[in-house]
């Protein structure tokens, strides 16, 4: 079985698609990035620390993280309504959770660090290329951070474990199906802050699972820290 | 020690390249040095045996004392940092000054330069109007203002316009020398606040317009070396 099992795009199977990203690209932003996973491009900025306002929500404690996620209209093959959506809200929740545990905002009280991730173009993975610009983009911006986050969706196709999904596998229907295990942790460490589940694994299976995702991240963290370290040569 | 000190800011504001090799770009979590000699100061934590950035920059090593220098992001207010605001609102005893930080800046009616009858705040200073004003205190409450201090008060007339406020160490060159040049040439009144603001004021419109061009021309070109001489040539040229 596992020697004939093939990917559709031809990939090995803990081969993740071609990684770029870019430092920088938003001019009128205090931080910005561009992140891609193949075809899913993912741009996100990043305004302030600013004054937050309604005032209720301001914590004189630390400044908090607010994100807004996105699909452009023209990322999906099918014009997508403009505007956010019930999905839309929980993605953009759970990358502020993803991204909270490394920022240190006990110095900008009352304030908010606002993230802005819009999806370029759409094929699977396009919360965890989120993820990963937004991590680019807070650096960028100045923002005291414990490290960076690296993120990828792991998952599994019919019986095979695979890294980074494409839109084709995840909507492979035969046999045990598709799984997608997006997760995000904390560089060169054992922390994750974002684990979902989406599909069904076999549980002594989620180790292995996690394992190829660290693998991924190693290689995520590299493509981060060269393109952060670029951005002085513009 | 000291000296080796001023050499690296120097290097820092010089670009040069003699001296860089000391500094090296850092993404946060990432190890600068291991060891106990060293002490984390500005942008750096000790993790265990090592010192870690806790921010994006260039890591520097003054001393034993290892920092991380911004050169990206927003402007964070500090004590006695000459910013150049803009008045948004009178309340009894001062004025609301936004500095373009998170939170705005306090003038106090007491921090200006001679005695302000309460009833007559907005003939010193209406809303709308610019003022260079030196960070007196930041704290929890909000940014305190002085007026009191050499070159601070209302400017009156010109323009302003924001660049980075990174870039501001380039704009002002080593001891002033890039805008001294800059306003010798141009003979344009110049002020720059550590927030990015900049004020420009000159006899026409004209020499505003090139000294803006010339600031500009100098925070593009921040990581260029030996810039004062680039900017001596720009300036022949326009």
């Amino acid at each position: 079985m596992t020697e004939k099992f093939k990917r559709p795009s031809g990939r090995a199977l803990t081969e993740m698609r071609p990684i770029s990203a870019k430092v920088g690209v938003v001019p009128n932003a205090d931080g910005s990035a561009m992140f891609a996973f193949g075809n899913t491009i993912a741009i996100a900025a990043v305004y302030g620390p600013r004054q937050l306002h309604p005032q209720h929500m301001q914590d004189p404690a630390a400044g908090i993280l607010r994100v807004n996620y996105d699909l452009l209209s023209f990322s999906v093959s099918e014009r997508k309504k403009p505007g956010p959506s019930r999905r839309s809200q929980e993605i953009s929740k759970m990358t502020e959770w993803a991204l909270s545990p490394v920022l240190d905002l006990e110095n900008f009280p009352n304030t908010v660090i606002d993230v802005q991730i819009y999806i370029l173009q759409a094929d699977a993975g396009t919360r965890t290329a989120g993820i990963n610009a937004a991590s680019l983009a807070l650096a960028h911006a100045g923002i005291p951070m414990k490290n960076l986050v690296c993120s990828v969706a792991v998952g599994k196709q019919d019986a095979e474990l695979i890294v980074d999904l494409d839109k084709e596998e995840e909507d492979y229907r035969e046999g045990e199906g598709a799984t997608d295990f997006p997760i995000a942790k904390i560089a060169n460490t054992d922390q994750f802050t974002l684990i979902q589940l989406d599909g069904k694994i076999q549980p002594e299976r989620v180790k292995e699972a996690l394992n190829l995702a660290n693998k991924a991240c190693e290689q995520i963290y590299e493509v981060q820290k060269k393109a952060l370290k670029e951005v002085i040569e513009q | 020690m000291k000296k080796e000190i001023n050499k690296a800011q120097e290097a820092f504001e010089d670009g040069s390249e003699e001296n860089s090799k000391k500094r090296k770009m850092v993404v946060p979590g990432e190890v600068i040095v291991s060891g106990e000699d060293y002490l984390p100061g500005e942008g750096a934590r000790r993790e265990g045996e090592n010192v870690v950035a806790s921010r994006f920059g260039l890591a520097e090593e003054a001393g034993r004392v290892i920092k991380v220098i911004a050169i990206t992001g927003a402007f964070i207010p500090r004590r006695n940092n000459a910013v150049i605001g803009r008045v948004t609102n009178i309340t009894f005893n001062g004025w609301i000054v936004d500095i373009d930080s998170a939170s705005s800046g306090f003038l106090p009616i007491d921090e200006s330069p001679r005695f302000i009858n309460k009833s007559e705040m907005d003939q010193f200073l209406a809303i709308g109007e610019v003022v260079s004003a030196k960070i007196w205190s930041v704290n929890t409450r909000g940014i305190d203002l002085t007026l009191k201090g050499k070159g601070l008060g209302k400017l009156e007339g010109g323009f302003i316009f924001r660049v980075s406020p990174n870039r501001v160490p380039r704009v002002i060159g080593r001891e002033g020398s890039m805008i001294n040049l800059i306003k010798e040439k141009t003979g344009c009144n110049i002020s720059v606040g550590q927030n990015g603001w900049v004020w420009v004021k000159g006899q026409d419109v004209d020499s505003e317009i090139r000294a803006r061009k010339a600031i500009e021309f100098v925070t593009e070109k921040v990581y260029v070396e030996g810039l004062t001489e680039k900017m001596e040539a720009w300036l022949q040229e326009n």
